[in-house]
């Protein structure tokens, strides 16, 4: 009998990354991180607000000519959009795969139950779903403009203002602005050990740098809404 | 000592188990946690009852086969084995609840004695060196950095208790998968399958039915031997690097 001297086919690199735990989390983390750099950036433009309406609704406008002339008007944010959509989707199915593993993996529970067991994966997975629909209801409001009170197109400056003139506005901006702190306080730190950037060395500056940066995230956010509120911003 | 116990009794893989009530009395505060439960078997074997089983060996917190989980935390209240703790940190009085390990990779076998062996998998996957047979090689044949042998006697010290995954609250068996796949890929020996290695000690782990994880912390926290959290990220770094290189597994 010859020997078999064919061997199967290797499985692909993007298949064998998928089916592992640590391929997924690598995953997880590396889209988070793309999400993360979004709304840095995200944060800095924001903050235009307080330097009243032309300075903001220019600088929107300006974000539709990054590029140009070698990119049509309005392509940039073409270009960032299937990005942050890929991103959004690869973190959701994994998050989501992963945590029903998770909890398939530990069936029963302790009688004994301690209480701080398992805070921050529970925060992960709750913040995860509210921050989900928050960026459905952020994109309606203040993209589509669809469920915004005042929707008048090329002027977000406006817009935004109607937007925390209503209470259910403000309500849902700040519920989603505290869970976005409290999903990168864990998950940059959650980030860098999946990275494998963690070290016994760097694991006090990685959680200082998670909570700072989650805190600097938070706090910028809801400056906003709470400026609108007090009048600071009209 | 007067003590009240609540023990997790379940007579075989398949039955239904529960939580039932003794009460103990005569306990010093200098016996082990495993000798008070002795104890507490010679009672029952006079009553003819069954006695509580479960996994003990060494009795020195150095074979980890002590394995249950002590008022909700693995090992129980001191960062030692079960067979190392003493009921001089419990009052009397008290009432201790004591369960098995809990994760669907690690099944109760009766009462606190739960099934490792997916552990022992993880190993045969790729928890060894290659080395040619033959006379012994001499002890400084193969020079090892000094921080390389630190780093590989930290996580030698994993004695595959399990607390990590009865901690975890995902069954995650990373820590103890990657004090072994540290412990020698740092060290030249473990060098010809340093890719392959940890590709198919994570698929092992995978397949056995562990959760991932979550960074959470509860196993470092748990363990015994002080396996600290940045071991699974030098693991899932060693996991990257074996990946972009592009390494095979031997298995699966
Ligand atoms: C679609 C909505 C989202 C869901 C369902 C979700 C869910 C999750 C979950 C369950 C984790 C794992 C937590 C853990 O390791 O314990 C996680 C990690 C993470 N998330 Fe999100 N998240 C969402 C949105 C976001 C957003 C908007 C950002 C950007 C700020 C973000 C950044 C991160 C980062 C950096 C990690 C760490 C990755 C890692 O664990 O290695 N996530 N997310
Ligand atoms: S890493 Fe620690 S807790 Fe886990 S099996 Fe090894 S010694 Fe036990
Ligand atoms: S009996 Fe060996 S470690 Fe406890």
């Amino acid at each position: 009998m010859a020997l078999a001297t064919r061997t199967p086919r290797p499985p692909s690199l993007i298949g064998s990354v998928w089916r592992s735990t640590v391929g997924k989390k690598t995953i997880m983390a590396v889209s988070g991180l793309i999400m993360l750099g979004y709304l840095v950036s995200h944060l800095f433009g924001n903050l235009k607000v307080f330097f009243g309406a032309d300075d903001f609704n220019g600088y929107a406008h300006w974000l539709r000519t990054i590029g140009e002339p070698i990119l049509h008007h309005g392509w940039f944010l073409w270009i960032v959009r299937p990005v942050l959509l890929a991103a959004v989707i690869l973190h959701g199915v994994t998050a989501y795969q992963l945590s029903r593993r998770d909890l398939a993996a530990r069936p029963q529970k302790y009688a004994h139950q301690r209480k701080e067991q398992s805070y921050a994966t529970r925060t992960m997975r709750w913040g995860g779903v509210i921050l989900t629909l928050f960026i459905i209801w952020h994109i309606l409001d203040l993209t589509t403009l669809t469920v915004n009170e005042r929707a008048e197109e090329g002027h977000p400056y406006e817009n935004l203002v109607a937007s925390f003139s209503t209470w259910y506005g403000n309500t849902i901006y700040i519920t989603a602005m505290i869970a976005v702190g409290l999903h990168i306080r864990h998950g940059l730190w959650s980030a860098a050990q999946t990275l494998g950037v963690a070290s016994a060395r760097r694991t006090r500056a990685l959680k200082i740098a998670s909570n700072g940066l989650a805190l600097v995230m938070s706090c910028g956010f809801i400056s906003i809404p709470v400026s609108v509120m007090l009048g600071l911003v009209d | 000592m007067r003590l009240t116990l609540r023990i997790w009794r379940q007579t075989g893989p398949d039955e239904p188990g529960a939580m039932t009530t003794y009460e103990v009395d005569g306990i010093s505060e200098d016996m082990s946690f495993l000798e008070m439960l002795d104890h507490l078997n010679e009672e029952l074997i006079l009553g003819g009852d069954e006695p509580v089983a479960f996994d003990q060996d060494c009795r020195e917190g150095i074979c980890g086969a002590c394995g249950m989980v002590i008022n909700g935390q693995a090992h129980g209240p001191e960062r030692t084995t079960t067979c190392q703790l003493h009921m001089r940190h419990f009052n009397d009085g008290d009432t201790i609840d004591i369960e098995p390990w809990r994760a669907s990779a690690f099944p109760v076998v009766k009462d606190l004695v739960v099934d490792r062996s997916a552990f022992d998998r993880i190993i045969s996957s790729g928890g060894f060196i290659s080395a040619p047979t033959g006379s012994a090689p001499d002890a400084h044949a193969t020079p090892v950095p000094k921080a390389a042998a630190d780093l590989a006697f930290e996580n030698a010290e994993c004695i595959g208790c399990g607390a990590c995954v009865a901690a975890c609250p995902n069954g995650s068996a990373m820590l103890f998968t990657s004090a072994k796949v540290v412990h020698l890929n740092v060290l030249p020996q473990g060098a010809p399958e340093r890719e392959s290695r940890v590709l198919d000690m994570v698929g092992t782990m995978d397949a056995e039915g562990f959760g991932g994880c979550t960074n959470t912390g509860e196993c470092a926290t748990a363990c015994p031997k002080g396996i600290p959290l940045p071991t699974i990220a030098a693991m899932n770094r060693e996991y990257l690097r074996a990946t972009v290189k592009g390494g095979k597994r031997r298995t699966g």
